[in-house]
């Protein structure tokens, strides 16, 4: 078999790492938590990012400032998985027809799909942080004397009252990118293979 | 090299800065520049950790303390024989049956001497057990929860003092007897206590995987006194030595009548032969009655079994089982060398000190060098077992630990003193005060195979001048000391809880491993737990009343309960949801006669209410659990006898 074709295939099958591995974390520090809490965003579920039990007690801390119970079922997990899937199929597929040229739009429909669900974590990120509770325990407004958001950042580091909030890729995504750029590689090579 | 020469110049600098200090004082002021040093070797710093931890008894405290070292820091204290309000020990329904024993419940025990349990001869940081002297039991306390965990009693046994020291893969825990009584125990005269009244040596086997105690046998001995023991390492692994008094058995004025003999006795039990004759049957199964508690984690609850009867060898009849090593003056400590050759037999009454030997002792009975018997137990000629003695150490010996460098280190509780010495040769190298009437010392893993020498604890038994006078009851107080060079140094004087009687140490890597953050909520079996706020409900059984009732920053489900009347019985069975770590809740209710409850996270535990009022009374959260924690309480609608409102209750008015 060409490497080209061995790259195609290998880089789409990369994806199905996603259904194990998780795809972001994000994860609070302060000075009471000597070990910080974590949360893990997987493809398909929300999980104990660094400790066992850190969702239940994020949701615990969150309940003071009127924040939502975090997510058991999203409308995205029951998405994510499938898109996970027909892309990884797709590429394997793809990468049996030897088309360069297919190699090249599947990794660009991979980058239009990876756009738009970073577009939608942001606004599940916002709404979460924004739609709090009016009874809340602890109501506190910015300088403009609007109340206080706390959606964690999309990506970086960001203070949130008493917490430092990283959010970051976590493994699923790293396999993810090591699958895009292998595809590329792939596009590159099959031209070259011509 | 770094370290020393910093040193050096603190000790420069701060010298100068006395001189100009007395210079202007006019007076003398010394040692100064050697006290900075002393003060650096015990500081540890805010957020850091000290390098040991010490277990160190209450003595007539009843409880279990753990500190720091070098720094002397009080952590925690663990109510293991007495009552501890603070966390509901021996109050709640659920640790009440810890404190059960024959004689029925007892608030309050005398706890001696903590051992940490071992593994190959050395100590692994699992548990401890300790002694309560008064009514015979021993405890072990978990290192994972630094709560006691199993309590059992000891029967035919008086005075539990030369206790509870484990062997080198903690195959027992040993117990024996201080005072002598007629076994069984019957009415007869005290005047005709020779030859009636006897002794018991209790091996307790453990179960190597849940450390769970089980009185496995009992040796019976003559009627002396059993002061201290500790066993054979090493080489002499399944030998247990005693020491005695009282050999003249004297049953009144024992200060003078039990000091008549020029020599006692060490006893050596041989606890392999022991397990021989128990397997041979050559046992008698003795009528006996007592009390084995047991602690679960996972039912959060005390199971308490009543034992009615005990395996027992007669010492008098069973040949090789014990031999007795004639020691001068009323030895007190019996203390075994990290090789296990020597066993150090400090007579108290003595001006020197007898030091026998494991090897010798053995070619002493192999080629029958016996000085007659006792009671059918063959006596070892004094020479023939004497592995040396050290001359005039000072005044009143009473223990001694190693240090694994070939060193024995002693207290001396008349002079009041700890004194070095060399095994081998018996020379006393250095002395250091104590303040005052030194008993017991410890160093880290001084009774094991491999003692950790780098410090030495004191254990005081009167402080006179040493603090600040609180009162005719002034502290209690232990000194620690830098034995890691050629000379001792005195670094620390720290108040203790209650009187220090004994202790037992570890480096913090051997024991911080195994320490628990909290219950998981779902391995909770407690009957009464109650795991989600949804499940939360009060049950009305006739005048008992069960709340189910959960506790979570920063509310209790329900808050709100009414229909409960005056001579109902309100049992509040508290679950704390949290599964953090270091986030326990209390609850206490107005005008309960019993003490808070203090629940970690994941537990469940029960107090009982018996209101005697009509009223709306409130209960509330006793630990600072959260910013919201004054937020945290509820009330109680008490209404009359006749009433016929309906039992409910709340949360947010749902």
């Amino acid at each position: 078999m060409k490497k080209s074709k061995i790259l195609m295939i290998t880089g789409s099958l990369l994806l199905l790492t996603l259904f194990a591995l998780p795809l972001w974390n994000i994860t609070l520090e302060a000075p009471q938590y000597p070990d910080p809490l974590g949360l893990d965003i997987h493809i398909d579920k929300l999980a104990d990012g660094n400790n066992p039990n850190d969702v239940r007690n994020i949701d615990l801390l969150n309940h003071y400032i009127g924040m939502d119970r975090l997510p058991e079922d999203m409308l995205e997990f029951k998405i994510f998985p499938i898109v996970v899937l027909v892309m990884a199929i797709l590429g394997v597929l793809v990468g049996l027809s030897g088309k360069p040229r297919l190699y090249l739009t599947w990794v660009i429909i991979m980058a239009i799909l990876g756009v738009a669900g970073i577009y939608d974590f942001y606004s599940w990120l916002y709404h979460y942080g924004h739609n709090l509770n009016p009874h809340a325990i602890l109501k506190f407004v910015d300088k403009n004397g609007n109340p206080m958001a706390y959606d964690p950042p999309v990506f970086g580091t960001k203070q949130l009252l008493n917490f430092t909030v990283h959010s970051y890729p976590a493994s699923g995504a790293y396999a993810m990118m090591v699958g895009i750029v292998m595809a590329i590689w792939a596009f590159v090579t099959g031209k070259k293979e011509g | 090299m770094k370290s020393m020469y910093k040193n050096a110049v603190m000790a420069l600098v701060l010298f100068a800065g006395l001189t100009l200090v007395s210079c202007n004082q006019g007076g003398s002021n010394n040692g100064g520049a050697l006290k900075s040093s002393a003060a650096e070797k015990v500081f540890v710093a805010p957020g850091e950790y000290d390098s040991h931890y010490a277990f160190i008894s209450g003595g007539f405290s009843g409880q279990l303390s753990v500190y720091g070292l070098p720094s002397g820091r009080l952590f925690k204290v663990i109510p293991v024989f007495s009552v501890d309000a603070e966390k509901a020990y021996g109050f709640n329904e659920e640790t009440r049956d810890m404190l059960k024993t024959s004689h029925g419940y007892i608030p309050w025990g005398d706890s001696h001497h903590p051992d940490i349990s071992q593994t190959n001869g050395v100590v692994d940081g699992r548990w401890v057990f300790i002694n309560e002297n008064n009514t015979p039991r021993i405890a072990r306390v978990s290192l994972e929860t630094y709560e006691t965990a199993e309590i059992i009693e000891i029967p035919n046994s008086a005075g539990n003092h030369s206790s509870s020291f484990v062997t080198e893969n903690t195959e027992y825990v040993v117990a024996g007897t201080r005072f002598s009584v007629p076994i069984p125990q019957r009415d007869i005269s005290i005047k005709d206590y020779k030859g009636n009244f006897k002794a018991a040596l209790s091996f307790i086997k453990v179960d190597p995987e849940s450390g769970n105690m089980d009185l496995d046998f009992q040796v019976l001995m003559p009627g002396f006194d059993y002061d201290l023991s500790h066993p054979g390492r090493g080489k002499s692994h399944g030998w247990f030595f005693f020491s005695t008094y009282n050999t003249e058995e004297a049953h009144t004025l024992l200060e003078v009548n039990a000091s008549q003999n020029d020599k006692d006795f060490i006893a050596a039990v041989n606890w392999k032969k022991a397990q021989e004759y128990i397997k041979q049957g050559k046992f008698k199964t003795m009528p006996a009655n007592y009390v084995h508690n047991v602690y679960s984690d996972e039912t959060h609850t005390t199971t308490s079994t009543t034992k009615k009867s005990v395996r027992v060898l007669d010492a008098s009849k069973l040949p090789g089982l014990v031999y007795l090593m004639p020691t001068p003056k009323s030895p007190h400590g019996c203390d075994v060398d990290p090789s296990g050759e020597y066993i150090v037999g400090s007579g108290k009454l003595s001006a020197s000190m007898t030091v026998h030997s494991f090897s010798k002792m053995l070619k002493a009975i192999e080629n029958k060098e016996f000085d007659g018997e006792a009671y059918g137990i063959p006596i070892l000629k004094f020479e023939s077992t004497l592995a040396g003695t050290v001359e005039q150490p000072g005044l009143g010996p009473l223990h001694t630990e190693f240090d694994g460098k070939g060193n024995a280190y002693t207290t001396f509780f008349i002079s009041s003193e700890v004194v070095k010495w060399k095994l081998g040769t018996w020379e006393v190298v250095d002395r250091k005060p104590t303040y005052y009437s030194v008993g017991h010392l410890m160093i880290p893993g001084g009774n094991s195979r491999k003692p950790f020498g780098k410090y030495l604890v004191a254990m005081n038994k009167i402080t006179k001048d040493r603090y600040l006078p609180t009162g005719p009851e002034v502290t209690q107080s232990a000194q620690l000391y830098d034995i890691s060079g050629e000379k001792m140094e005195l670094l620390l004087d720290f108040p203790t809880v209650g009187e220090p009687h004994y202790a037992a140490g570890a480096p913090a890597e051997v024991v911080k491993g195994f320490s628990k953050k909290f219950f998981k909520l779902e391995e909770n079996k407690h009957p009464y737990a109650t795991k989600s706020e949804d499940d939360v409900r009060v049950v009305r059984e006739g005048k008992n009343v069960h709340v189910y009732m959960t506790a979570i920053r920063s509310h209790f489900a329900p808050d709100n309960i009414e229909g409960i009347k005056v001579g109902d019985r309100v049992y509040f069975h508290v679950t704390n949801l949290e599964q953090d770590y270091d986030v326990p809740h209390g609850i206490s209710m107005i005008g309960a006669n019993t003490s808070e409850l203090l629940i970690m996270p994941g537990q469940t535990e029960t107090f009982v209410w018996e209101p005697k009022q009509v009223g709306v009374w409130p209960f509330y959260c006793t630990d600072f659990c959260s910013a919201l924690h004054q937020e945290m309480q509820g009330y109680v609608r008490v209404s009359p006898r006749n009433s016929n409102i309906k039992l409910s209750w709340s949360l947010d008015d749902e």
